[in-house]
C-alpha cells in the first residue's frame, strides 16, 4: 500500500535560518509513527511544515497529492489536522466554540453532528464543560480539548505535537489510551512528535529520531526500543 | 450541581432579558430628548454637540476594539482613518454638493479598502512593529492632507468649512439636536451590527485568532484574509466616525486629526475595557469628556482641596490613567462587570 504521507528532502526556514536540512521519511496507511529527538532537533518544525505553517521546500505528497504548495485552510481541509505545540486553546471562547470552529469549513453537516458525538464518547469530560470558558479548563482538560478540535475537523492524519507536555502520569496514560482507540477505531492515522521516548515507543509501530533538522535513525518501534546503544545515545533513558 | 446547572442558565436568560429591555428604554429615552426639550433650550445646543462628539467616539472606539480587543491586532493610528472618512465627507459635501447621509457609506467604503489595503502588509508585523506601523500612518497622514497637489481638494491647512445640516421635514428640532439624532441613530446600527459580527462564526474566528493565531490557522481558518479583512471593518468603523464627525463639528482641517487623537482611541478602548461593547461607549464617554475637561477639572480640584502646589494641565489625567489600569485592568467595564458578579453572588456557600 502506497503510504499516507510521504517527505522527501525537507527543508524549513524560520527567515534566513534553515531548520530542517533535508528531511526524508514516510508514514503508512492507518498507523501512528513517532517523531523523537532532543529539545531544539526540529520536531515541531517538521510538523509545521506539513502544515504549511512555516517556509518549507522539497516534497510533501499526502494520500498522492503534493500539499507542498498549499496554504494551511487548504492542507486542513485535504484530511490534516494539526494538534499544535502547547495545546493552542481559544481560550475567550467556550468549550462548544473551540469545537465548533473547527467544522466551519466543513459542508457535511451530518458528519459533523457525527464526530461531535465522537468526540464526547472519547471525552465525556468536554461535554460535561461544554459551555464553560475554555481558558479554565485544566492543562489535560486543555489537552483534549486541542485532540477533539482536531478530531472535528473529520481528519485522515493527525499531527500530535508533545500532547503530555506538563501532564500528571496519570492524565497522561489517559489520554494517550484515547488516542490510540482513535487510531483503531476512526481509523486516523497519528504522526506523534514526543520528548517522553518511552511513551512514544509504545504507542507507535515507528519511529524516527532527529538530530538538528537531520533523520538519524529509523525503524521500528520494538527494534529502537530494544537496542540499548541508541536507547542511550539518542532517546536519552 | 443539578440545581445548578438548570438554575444558571434560567438566571442568566432573566438577567440578559432585563439587561435589555433597560437598553431599550434608556435608547429610547435618549431618541425623545431633543424632542422633549425642543426649543426650550433646557439642554443647550452645544450639550447636544458634545453629546454628539461623545456617541461618534464610541463609535471610533468601537472600531479600535473589533480590531485589537477581538482580533489581537494593535494600531496607534487609528486617527489616521478617522481623518480619511472626516475628509470623504468634507470633500464630497463641499466639492460634488453630495446629500451628508450618503457621504457615511462613502466614507464606510473608502477606509474599508484603505484599511484592507494597509493590513495587507501589516500581516508581516507582529505586536510592537505592527503598533510602530500603524503610528507611522497616524504621524503622515495629517501631513499628507496638507500636501500642495491636493490643495484644491483639501483646501491644505485652512481645511474646509461645512454648514450643519437643518432637520428635514420641517421638524421642530436645532441642527444640533437634528445630528444628535442621526449620530445616535448609525451608532445604534452600528454597534448592532457589531454584535451580530461577533455573535457569528466569523466573530469566533476572529476571536480565535487572537488567541492563538497558529492553532485558528489549523482550524482551516484562513488568518491572513480574516486579519486584514477585520483591519479593513475597523477602519470602517473609525471611518465613519470621522465623516460624522466632520458634518457635526462644521469642519475639517489636517490638525484636527493629529496622533494625539489615535493615542485617545486607543486609550479610550483600553480604559473602556477592551473585547467589551459596552466598553466601547465608555471609551468613548472618556475620549470626550475625561480628555477635554481634564483640564478645567485639575484647575477645580486644585482649588477645591486648596492644593499648595500648581498642577499641571495633563496631570490628573495621567494619574486618572494610572489609577483606572491598575484598579481596572480589565478597563471600566470589566471592572464593573467583576463588581456585579460580586454583588450578585449569593453569601452563603
Ligand atoms: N519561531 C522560531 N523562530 C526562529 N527559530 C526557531 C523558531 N522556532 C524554532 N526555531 C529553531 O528551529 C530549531 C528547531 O526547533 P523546534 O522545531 O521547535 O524543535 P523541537 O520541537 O524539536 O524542540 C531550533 O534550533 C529552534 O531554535
Ligand atoms: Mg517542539
Amino acid at each position: 500500500m502506497a503510504p499516507l504521507l510521504e517527505i522527501s528532502g525537507l527543508r524549513a526556514y524560520y527567515g534566513a535560518t534553515e531548520a530542517l536540512h533535508g528531511l526524508s521519511f514516510s508514514i503508512a496507511q492507518g498507523g501512528i509513527t513517532t517523531l523523537l529527538g532532543a529539545n531544539g532537533a526540529g520536531k515541531t518544525t517538521t510538523l509545521r511544515a506539513i502544515s504549511g505553517l512555516v517556509r518549507r521546500e522539497g516534497s510533501i505528497v499526502f494520500d498522492g497529492r503534493p500539499i507542498d504548495k498549499m496554504a494551511t485552510e487548504d492542507i486542513t481541509r485535504l484530511g490534516v489536522a494539526h494538534v499544535p505545540e502547547g495545546r493552542g486553546t481559544f481560550v475567550g471562547l467556550s468549550v462548544e466554540e473551540n469545537l465548533k470552529i473547527a467544522s466551519y469549513g466543513r459542508r457535511d453537516k451530518s458528519g459533523v453532528r457525527r464526530d461531535l458525538d465522537l468526540v464526547f464518547t472519547y471525552f465525556p469530560r468536554l461535554k460535561e464543560r461544554i459551555a464553560q470558558q475554555a481558558g479554565t479548563l485544566s492543562g489535560g482538560e486543555q489537552q483534549m480539548l486541542a485532540i477533539s478540535r482536531a478530531l472535528m475537523l473529520g481528519p485522515r492524519l493527525m499531527l500530535l505535537d508533545e500532547p503530555s507536555f506538563g501532564l500528571a502520569p496519570l492524565i497522561v496514560q489517559e489520554i494517550f489510551q484515547i488516542m490510540r482507540r482513535i487510531n483503531e477505531e476512526a481509523g486516523v492515522s497519528m504522526l506523534l512528535v514526543e520528548q517522553n521516548a518511552a511513551l512514544a515507543l509504545n504507542l507507535a509501530e515507528n519511529a524516527y529520531v532527529l538530530e538538528t533538522g537531520n533523520v538519524v535513525m529509523a525503524g521500528p518501534s520494538a527494534e529502537l526500543k530494544n537496542d540499548e546503544g541508541i536507547r542511550k545515545s539518542y532517546l536519552g533513558y | 450541581m443539578t440545581a445548578i446547572t438548570t438554575a444558571a442558565p434560567a438566571a442568566a436568560e432573566t438577567s440578559r432579558n432585563l439587561t435589555r429591555t433597560l437598553l431599550i428604554g434608556l435608547l429610547l429615552l435618549a431618541a425623545a430628548l431633543p424632542f422633549l426639550v425642543g426649543k426650550s433650550g433646557f439642554i443647550s445646543n452645544f450639550t447636544f454637540l458634545q453629546l454628539s462628539l461623545m456617541i461618534v467616539y464610541a463609535i471610533a472606539v468601537l472600531g479600535l476594539n473589533l480590531l485589537t480587543g477581538f482580533n489581537g491586532q494593535i494600531s496607534l493610528g487609528h486617527g489616521a482613518f478617522f481623518a480619511v472618512g472626516a475628509y470623504t465627507a468634507a470633500i464630497l459635501i463641499e466639492h460634488c454638493g453630495v446629500n451628508y447621509w450618503l457621504t457615511l457609506p462613502a466614507a464606510a467604503l473608502i477606509c474599508f479598502v484603505v484599511g484592507y489595503l494597509f493590513g495587507l502588509p501589516a500581516l508581516r508585523l507582529e505586536g510592537h512593529y505592527l503598533a510602530l506601523a500603524t503610528f507611522g500612518l497616524a504621524i503622515a497622514v495629517p501631513q499628507m492632507l496638507k500636501y500642495k497637489h491636493l490643495e484644491p481638494l483639501t483646501n491644505g491647512v485652512m481645511g474646509i468649512n461645512l454648514l450643519k445640516p437643518d432637520a428635514p421635514f420641517g421638524l421642530p428640532l436645532s441642527g444640533d439636536q437634528w445630528m444628535y439624532l442621526v449620530v445616535l441613530v448609525v451608532a445604534v446600527a452600528m454597534f448592532w451590527m457589531a454584535r451580530n459580527l461577533l455573535n457569528s462564526r466569523p466573530g469566533r474566528a476572529m476571536v480565535a485568532i487572537r488567541d492563538h493565531t497558529l492553532a485558528a490557522g489549523t482550524m482551516g481558518i484562513d488568518t491572513s484574509r480574516y486579519k486584514a479583512t477585520v483591519f479593513g471593518i475597523s477602519a470602517l468603523y473609525v471611518g465613519v466616525a470621522g465623516a460624522l464627525h466632520a458634518i457635526i463639528f462644521e469642519f475639517v482641517s489636517p490638525d484636527s486629526f493629529r496622533f494625539e487623537l489615535s493615542i485617545a482611541i486607543l486609550v479610550g478602548a483600553v480604559v473602556g475595557g477592551v473585547a467589551s461593547l459596552p466598553g466601547a461607549v465608555i471609551g468613548g464617554i472618556f475620549v470626550q469628556f475625561i480628555e477635554k475637561y481634564a483640564d478645567a477639572m485639575t484647575k477645580k480640584l486644585t482649588q477645591a482641596i486648596h492644593l499648595p502646589l500648581e498642577l499641571q494641565p495633563w496631570t490628573l489625567y495621567g494619574i486618572t490613567l494610572i489609577v483606572l489600569i491598575y484598579v481596572m485592568p480589565g478597563g471600566i467595564a470589566g471592572g464593573l462587570a467583576a463588581l456585579w458578579a460580586r454583588l450578585r453572588r449569593p453569601k452563603s456557600g
